[in-house]
C-alpha cells in the first residue's frame, strides 16, 4: 500500500479511538448483549436463539450508526475545521486522501465489531455453556456485518463528499434502510411492468443489498451459510465500496476547497 | 528560476443557491517573486489574498491562468514536497499532540523516518514548544496553534514558504518571534511569501510588496523604492519657548513640546524657515523631508483610482519582477 494511504488510515484510526464517543456506543452494544442474556434466560430453551439474534443485531445496528457517524465527517470536517489545507499542500494526492480515510475508517469498524462481536460470543457461552459447530456460522454473520459496515463506509465517505454532514448522514442511512429491503424491492420490481418495471429494477439493483448480508436469523436457527453465498457477498462487498469510493474520488477530485 | 510565477491567475465562483450567479474573487493576477525573496502580498479582509494562496496550493481550481512554483506546474506532485503552508488560523487534529502532528506531517512530507523525530524535536524548540509537544491540541491556546503552525510549515526544510496572515492572534512577543523567524528563512535563503493587513510587519521584513483589492492587484513594488519618495514637505526640529509667528505663516503645521518644536512645511519654504531660525537663534536638533510610508502607499492604492498605468508605474514592469525596483514611481 502507498505508504501515505497508510499514514492517512493511521491518523484516522486513531482520531477515532481516542473519540470517546465511540466508547459509549460499544458499551451500549454490549449492554445490549448482556440483556439478551437476560432475555434468553426467560425464553426457555431458546435462548440461543434470542442471544444470537438480539447480540448480533446490536452489533450490527450500533455499527452502522457508529460508520454513519464517523464516515459523514471524514471529509467535511476536515474542509470544515480546515485541516484538510496543511494535508494537501503537501506531496498528497487528493485520491490518497480519501482512500486513506476509508481505510482508517474500515479499520476502525473492523476493531470495533471484534470488541463487540466478543460480547456477543461471551453471552453465548454463558447461556449455552460451551460453543457449538454451528456457531461457526455466528462468524460468517459477523463477517457479513463487517461487509456491510464496508458498504455504509464507502457510502457515507461518498455523500460527504459533496453534502453536508447532516445530509450525508440522511442519505446514508436512508440508502442502509432502502438497501435492507432490497429483496423486497427485487421481489416488487419482478411484478411490475413497463415503465415501472424498469424504474423499480434498476433503483433494485442500484441501492446496496443489505439484505442479502442480513443471516441473523438463519444463524440464530443454527443453518448454515453457503459457501457461494460468503463468495458472492465478498465480492460484491469490495465491488460496491469500490464504485461508491471511486464516485467520491472523482467528485473530491474536482471540488473547490473554499 | 522564478519561484513564483502567476500568469493571469483567475478565480471566479459560482454562488447561489443554484450556483448559476458568478462571484469574483480574483481578477487575472500577473505576478513574479523571484528566490530569496520575503515577499509581502497585502490587501483588506475579503481582497482576494486567501484566494490566491489557495489557488498556489491546489487547494481551489483556477477558472482561468496558471502558475508555477520553483518552475514547476501547480499540480506536480514533486513540488508539493518543496513547500511549506501556514493558513490562516490555523486549526490542527485536535486529537493529536504538538509533537505527533508534526511527525505525521512528516510523513506526508516524505521526510525520512531516519532523523525525524531529531528534526520534529528541532521545530519544537524553535517555536518555544518543546515543554508543550506532549499535549493535545485541543488545549492549546490560539497563539500555541499559530506555532505549531509555523512549525509544520518549516518541518520539512521547504524552499518556499507561504504563509497566511501569519502574526494573527499573536500577542506583541509571538509576532516579535515570528518576524524572527522570517527572518532566519530569509537569512537560509528560503523564498517567503506572506499575506498581511498589518502594514508594519511587511515593512519591516519584505523585500517587495503587492496591494490587491477586491481581486484585482493594485501594486507592486520594493519597500525600499515605495518609501522612498518625498511628499513635498519638511519637517523641521528645533528648540524654542513658542512656535514662531512667522513659520506658521510660511504653511507650516507646528506642534510643541516642552521647548522643542516640531514643524511640517513645504519643502519650497526650507531656505525661508531657516533663516528665520538664524535669525530668532533657535538652535536647529534636525531637518529631513518627510518620506512617504507603505501606509500612504497602500491607502492610495486602496482607492477606486489606485491602479496605475503610467509609464514607469511598477504595473508598467513585466510581472512586477525585482525590476520594479528601478522605477516605482509613487
Amino acid at each position: 500500500m502507498n505508504s501515505r494511504i497508510g499514514y492517512i488510515a493511521f491518523n484516522t484510526f486513531r482520531e477515532a479511538v481516542r473519540d470517546r464517543v465511540l466508547y459509549n456506543l460499544i458499551a451500549f452494544a454490549l449492554l445490549l448483549s448482556g440483556a439478551a442474556i437476560l432475555v434468553g434466560e426467560i425464553s426457555i430453551d431458546i435462548e440461543r436463539l434470542v442471544v444470537v439474534n438480539l447480540g448480533l443485531t446490536a452489533v450490527s445496528l450500533f455499527g452502522v450508526v457508529i460508520a454513519i457517524f464517523i464516515g459523514i465527517g471524514l471529509v467535511s470536517k476536515e474542509i470544515e475545521k480546515r485541516t484538510l489545507y496543511t494535508v494537501l499542500s503537501r506531496p498528497v494526492r487528493r485520491w490518497e486522501f480519501v482512500v486513506g480515510k476509508f481505510f482508517g475508517l474500515t479499520g476502525t469498524l473492523v476493531v470495533n465489531t471484534l470488541c463487540m462481536a466478543v460480547g456477543v460470543l461471551l453471552a453465548l457461552l454463558y447461556v449455552a455453556h460451551k460453543f457449538e459447530k454451528m456457531d461457526v456460522w455466528v462468524l460468517v454473520a459477523l463477517y457479513f456485518i463487517v461487509l456491510q459496515f464496508l458498504i455504509v463506509c464507502a457510502l457515507a465517505l461518498f455523500f460527504s463528499s459533496f453534502s453536508t454532514p447532516l445530509m450525508s448522514a440522511v442519505f446514508t442511512f436512508a440508502l442502509f434502510v432502502i438497501g435492507s429491503l432490497a429483496e423486497d424491492l427485487r421481489g416488487f420490481a419482478r411484478m411490475t411492468h413497463g415503465l415501472g418495471g424498469w424504474l423499480a429494477t434498476g433503483i433494485a439493483y442500484l441501492v446496496p443489498n443489505f439484505s442479502a448480508l442480513n443471516v441473523i436469523t438463519q444463524v440464530a436457527h443454527g443453518d448454515a451459510v453457503a459457501g457461494r453465498l460468503i463468495l458472492y457477498n465478498s465480492i460484491y462487498a469490495l465491488l460496491y465500496s469500490a464504485m461508491a469510493i471511486s464516485g467520491a474520488v472523482l467528485i473530491f477530485q474536482r471540488r473547490n476547497l473554499k | 528560476m522564478a519561484a513564483i510565477e502567476i500568469l493571469d491567475l483567475e478565480k471566479t465562483y459560482l454562488v447561489g443557491f443554484w450556483h448559476k450567479r458568478p462571484k469574483l474573487a480574483l481578477r487575472p493576477l500577473r505576478l513574479r517573486v523571484e528566490e530569496g525573496e520575503v515577499f509581502g502580498f497585502l490587501g483588506p479582509n475579503g481582497a482576494g489574498k486567501t484566494t490566491t494562496l489557495k489557488l498556489l496550493m491546489g487547494l481551489v481550481f483556477p477558472t482561468a491562468g496558471t502558475a508555477q512554483l520553483l518552475g514547476k506546474e501547480l499540480d506536480d506532485p514533486a513540488v508539493r514536497s518543496q513547500i511549506g503552508f501556514l493558513p490562516e488560523q490555523p486549526y490542527f487534529y485536535d486529537h493529536l499532540t504538538a509533537r505527533e502532528l508534526l511527525n505525521y506531517y512528516g510523513q506526508l512530507s516524505g521526510v525520512p523516518a531516519k532523523g525525524r523525530s531529531a528534526r520534529v524535536e528541532q521545530m519544537l524548540e524553535r517555536v518555544g514548544l518543546s515543554d508543550s509537544g506532549n499535549v493535545q491540541l485541543r488545549k492549546f491556546s490560539k497563539g500555541m496553534l499559530q506555532r505549531v503552525g509555523l512549525a509544520q510549515a518549516i518541518l520539512h526544510d521547504p524552499k518556499l514558504v507561504f504563509l497566511d496572515e501569519p502574526m494573527s492572534g499573536l500577542d506583541p512577543m509571538g509576532r516579535r518571534e515570528v518576524r524572527d523567524l522570517i527572518q532566519q528563512l530569509r537569512s537560509e535563503g528560503k523564498t517567503v511569501f506572506f499575506s498581511t493587513h498589518i502594514l508594519s510587519d511587511a515593512e519591516a521584513l519584505c523585500d517587495r510588496v503587492a496591494v490587491i483589492h477586491q481581486g484585482e492587484l493594485r501594486g507592486v513594488g520594493a519597500i525600499a523604492d515605495l518609501t522612498s519618495g518625498t511628499q513635498g514637505k519638511i519637517e523641521i526640529i528645533f528648540y524654542a519657548p513658542k512656535v514662531p509667528a512667522g513659520l506658521i505663516s510660511l504653511g507650516a503645521v507646528a506642534r510643541i513640546s516642552g521647548d522643542m518644536v516640531n514643524a511640517v512645511l513645504p519643502e519650497e519654504h526650507q531656505d525661508a524657515a531657516l533663516e528665520l531660525l538664524r535669525r530668532e537663534r533657535f538652535k536647529l536638533i534636525s531637518l529631513a523631508p518627510v518620506r512617504k510610508s507603505l501606509e500612504e502607499y497602500y491607502i492610495q492604492k486602496l482607492q477606486p483610482d489606485g491602479i496605475q498605468r503610467s509609464a514607469g508605474q511598477e504595473e508598467g514592469n513585466e510581472l512586477g519582477t525585482q525590476e520594479s525596483r528601478k522605477g516605482v514611481g509613487v
